[in-house]
C-alpha cells in the first residue's frame, strides 16, 4: 500500500544522499563529477535484469551462495535460552561477507570501463575479496593498508599478493583503517580517470553507502527465506558485529519494516567504552562528525580532530560508521551495544569448542553480545547472529592474546 | 569592499597578479606561525591563506599532512587558529585571510559559532576542502551571509557541463586546482592550465587564482602569467619543516612573491 511505501524505513537514502541528517556528500571537487558518474550508473545498474542475472550467477558459482542458516544447537544449550542459528557467510569464497559488495562494484566499474580498482583494508577480508575479483576479471588491483595492520594481519598480506595485489602499506596517522581510507582517497583524486575507488563499508560519499548496503542485503534476504523454510516464521532478534557496518547493514535491511523484529548492532568496545578512547564504539562513544564523505557518528576530540580506536580486531578499527546505522541508531530502529576485547575473545573460543567453527574476530563481538542476553530469552525466541567471518586470518592474534607462543607450538 | 576585492582591484590598477602564499596554523608552533604571518605582506605576499589543521587531510600530500600532524602535537586547535588571526590584524588591517582546511573541526565548533568567531577575528575567506556544491547549505551559504568568501576549488575534473554547479555561490575568488592529485604532487603545464583559466573565465568575473605543484619563482611566474594569481603551500611549509629561520622563509617566499609579480 501506498501508505506503507511512505512509512517504509527501507527508502533512503533521499537524493542528497542523507539518511535524515546522515550520510551526504563530502567528498573534494575533483571527487565529485565521479561520485556523480557512478551514482548514475548504479542507477543504471539497479534496475537492468541483465546485472543482477550477472550478480546471481557469481553469487551462487563463484561466492558459493546462498550461504547456509544454522541451527547451533549446542550453543543455544551453552546459552540455555534463545534459539541460536547463525548465517553462515564466514563459509563464502575468501572467508567473509566481503566478496558480496566487491562483486557487485567491480561488475560496475567493468560498466563504466575503468581498469584500476583501488582499495582500503583493516583486517585484509575487503583486500582479498577485492584481490581475488581483480583476479577473475584481470584488473589492475591496488589495495591500502595501514602498516600496523600489514602486521598484525600478515596471512591476509600474502594471500592479496598471490592474487596479484599491489599492497600499499600506509604509515601516515597511527597506520590502521582510517588511515588506509585517506590513502585510498589521495590515490583516486589522483588517477581519477582509469581508476575504481571500491569501498569496503556502508560508509564513504553517497552512492557507496546505499549501494554497498544493497549488495550486501543479499545476506538478509536469504535468513528471511531460510527462517522461513525451517521455523516458518520471521526471527524475533538479529544480531551482527559493526565497525563500518556493512555486514550488519545487509543483515537488518530486509527486516527494518517488519517491526516484531529486534534488530542489534554490536560495537568494539576494545579495552571497555572509557574517556581514554581505547575502543572503537562510535555510536555508544562518539558523537556526529563529518569524515570521508559522510556525516555520521565518530569518534573524536572537542576540536573535532579524528581520534584512533582500539580494538584487537582490526576490521573494526575504525574511528566511524555506517551513516545509515547512525541514523537508525538516533531514531530508535535498532539498538547499539558494545563488548570488550576480552569479551571477544571468550566468545572466539567458545564458537570453536562447541560448534567447531573458528569465528572472525569481527563476530566474535557479535557472539559474545548473544552470550550476553540469550539466557534470558525464552526458548522459543528465534535468534539470527550473522557469523561473517571465518577466523583462520586470526590465529596469531588470538595465539598472542592468549600467550601462546605459535614459534614453538609443540608445547 | 571586502579586503579581498580591494586587494584584486588594487593589483589589476597596477597590472600585476597576486601572490598567495599557504602556511599550516601552528606549525612548528603558534608563535612561529604569528611571527611568519606578520612577515609575510612585507615580503610580497597578497593574500595570506592559513591551514587549519586537521588529522585527516584527505586532498594533501606528505608536506602538508606532517605540517597538521606537529600543529596538532603542539596542541594546535581551531580555536587558536582564529586567535592568531585576532593578533594578526592589531597590526595589519588590509591583507586578506582565507582559511583553509575540512570541515569537521568547523562542524564540531558549530557553524554559526564558528562564523560568528571567524567574523570578529577578521577572517575574509573559507577554502573547505570538503564541501563540493552539493553541500553548500552546510557552511557556504550561512558563510555568504556573514559576509565571508567561499572560495570554491575548480578541478581538470570540473568541465563544461559541472562548472555551472561550481560558480553560482561562490565568491572572493576562484582557486583552481592545475592538477587531478594532492596538494605538493607533481604540476601541469602554463600552456594547459592558460587554457582552462580561460576557459573559468568565460563564465565568472572573479579572479581565478591557479595553486597546486608550484615550488619556485619560475613557476609562480609562468602560472602568474596566465591567471589572476598564484597560489604556494607546500614549499613554502616544507621550508618550515626544514627548521628554516622565520628569515630565511620569508627571503624564500619574497623569491616567489617577486616571481608572481614579475608575470
Amino acid at each position: 500500500m501506498a501508505t506503507d511505501m511512505f512509512n517504509s524505513l527501507m527508502n533512503g537514502p533521499d537524493e542528497q544522499g542523507r539518511f535524515g541528517d546522515f550520510g551526504g556528500r563530502f567528498v573534494s571537487e575533483t571527487l565529485m563529477p565521479l561520485i556523480l558518474d557512478l551514482e548514475a550508473e548504479y542507477e543504471k545498474a539497479k534496475t537492468d535484469p541483465t546485472f543482477w542475472a550477472e550478480m546471481d550467477d557469481l553469487w551462487k558459482h563463484y561466492v558459493g551462495r546462498p550461504s547456509p542458516l544454522y541451527y547451533a544447537d549446542r550453543l543455544t544449550q551453552e546459552f540455555g535460552g534463545a534459539k541460536i542459528y547463525l548465517k553462515r557467510d564466514e563459509l563464502n569464497h575468501t572467508g567473509a561477507h566481503k566478496i558480496n559488495n566487491v562483486l557487485g562494484q567491480i561488475l560496475l566499474a567493468r560498466r563504466m570501463g575503468k581498469t584500476r580498482i583501488i582499495a582500503e583494508t583493516g583486517a585484509g577480508q575487503h583486500g582479498v575479496a577485492t584481490a581475488t575479483v581483480c583476479a577473475k576479471f584481470g584488473l589492475k588491483c591496488v589495495v591500502y593498508m595501514g602498516a600496523h595492520d600489514v602486521e598484525r594481519q600478515a596471512p591476509n598480506v600474502f594471500r592479496m599478493k598471490l592474487l596479484g595485489a599491489e599492497v600499499v602499506p600506509v604509515t601516515s596517522g597511527r597506520g590502521t583503517l582510517k588511515d588506509a581510507m585517506n590513502d585510498a582517497m589521495r590515490d583516486w583524486v589522483t588517477y581519477v580517470d582509469e581508476t575504481f575507488y571500491c569501498i569496503g563499508t556502508v560508509a564513504g560519499p553517497h552512492p557507496y553507502p546505499a549501494m554497498v548496503r544493497d549488495f550486501q542485503s543479499i545476506i538478509g534476504k536469504e535468513v528471511k527465506t531460510q527462517i522461513m523454510e525451517a521455523e516458518g516464521r520471521l526471527p524475533d532478534s538479529v544480531v551482527a558485529c559493526i565497525g563500518g557496518g556493512s555486514n550488519a547493514m545487509g543483515l537488518f535491511y530486509p527486516f527494518l519494516d517488519d517491526k516484531s523484529v529486534r534488530i542489534i548492532g554490536v560495537e568494539a568496545g576494545g579495552k571497555g567504552v572509557n574517556d581514554r578512547m581505547e575502543h572503537c564504539a562510535s555510536l555508544t562513544g562518539g558523537r556526529p562528525g563529518v569524515l570521508h564523505g559522510n556525516r555520521t557518528y565518530l569518534l573524536q576530540d572537542d576540536d573535532g580532530q579524528i581520534l584512533e580506536g582500539h580494538s584487537i580486531s582490526a576490521g573494526l578499527d575504525y574511528p566511524g560508521i555506517g551513516p545509515e546505522h547512525s541514523w537508525l541508531h538516533d531514531i530508535g530502529r535498532a539498538e547499539y551495544v558494545s563488548v570488550t576485547d576480552t569479551e571477544a575473545l571468550d566468545a572466539f573460543q567458545l564458537s570453536c569448542r562447541t560448534e567447531g567453527i573458528i569465528p572472525a574476530l569481527e563476530p566474535s563481538h557479535a557472539l559474545a553480545h548473544v552470550a550476553k542476553i540469550a539466557g534470558d530469552l525464552p526458548s522459543d525466541h528465534l535468534l539470527v547472529m550473522n557469523m561473517c567471518g571465518r577466523g583462520d586470518k586470526d590465529i596469531f592474534t588470538v595465539a598472542r592474546a592468549l600467550g601462546w607462543d605459535m614459534s614453538t607450538s609443540d608445547a | 569592499m571586502t579586503r579581498i576585492a580591494a586587494k584584486f582591484a588594487d593589483l589589476k590598477s597596477q597590472g600585476k597578479s597576486a601572490f598567495v602564499s599557504y602556511i599550516m596554523a601552528g606549525d612548528p608552533d603558534y608563535d612561529t606561525t604569528l611571527a611568519v604571518m606578520n612577515g609575510l605582506p612585507g615580503a610580497g605576499v597578497d593574500i595570506i591563506e592559513l591551514g587549519a589543521p586537521f588529522t585527516d587531510p584527505m586532498a594533501d600530500g606528505p608536506t602538508i599532512q606532517l605540517a597538521g600532524q606537529r600543529a596538532l602535537d603542539g596542541g594546535m586547535t581551531l580555536k587558536k587558529t582564529l586567535q592568531l588571526v585576532t593578533e594578526f590584524r592589531k597590526t595589519d588591517d588590509t591583507t586578506p585571510i582565507v582559511l583553509m582546511g575540512y570541515y569537521n573541526p568547523i562542524y564540531s565548533h558549530g557553524v554559526d559559532a564558528f562564523l560568528v568567531d571567524a567574523k570578529a577575528a577578521g577572517v575574509d575567506g573559507l577554502i573547505v576542502v570538503d564541501l563540493p556544491p552539493e553541500e553548500d547549505s552546510e557552511l557556504c551559504i550561512p558563510a555568504g551571509k556573514a559576509g565571508i568568501d567561499f572560495i570554491r576549488l575548480t578541478t581538470p575534473t570540473t568541465d563544461e557541463r559541472r562548472l555551472p554547479t561550481v560558480l553560482p555561490n561562490t565568491s572572493g575568488f576562484i582557486y583552481y586546482v592545475a592538477i587531478t592529485g594532492i596538494t605538493g604532487s607533481g604540476s601541469a603545464s602554463p600552456e594547459t592550465v592558460g587554457r582552462e583559466v580561460a576557459r573559468i573565465k568565460q563564465s565568472t568575473d572573479l579572479p581565478v587564482c591557479v595553486g597546486f605543484g608550484i615550488k619556485t619563482p619560475q613557476d609562480a611566474a609562468a602560472m602568474a602569467a596566465v591567471a589572476d594569481g598564484a597560489v604556494v603551500g607546500s614549499a613554502i611549509v616544507q621550508k618550515l619543516a626544514d627548521g628554516d629561520s622565520v628569515e630565511t622563509v620569508l627571503d624564500f617566499v619574497k623569491d616567489l612573491a617577486d616571481g608572481a609579480h614579475s608575470a
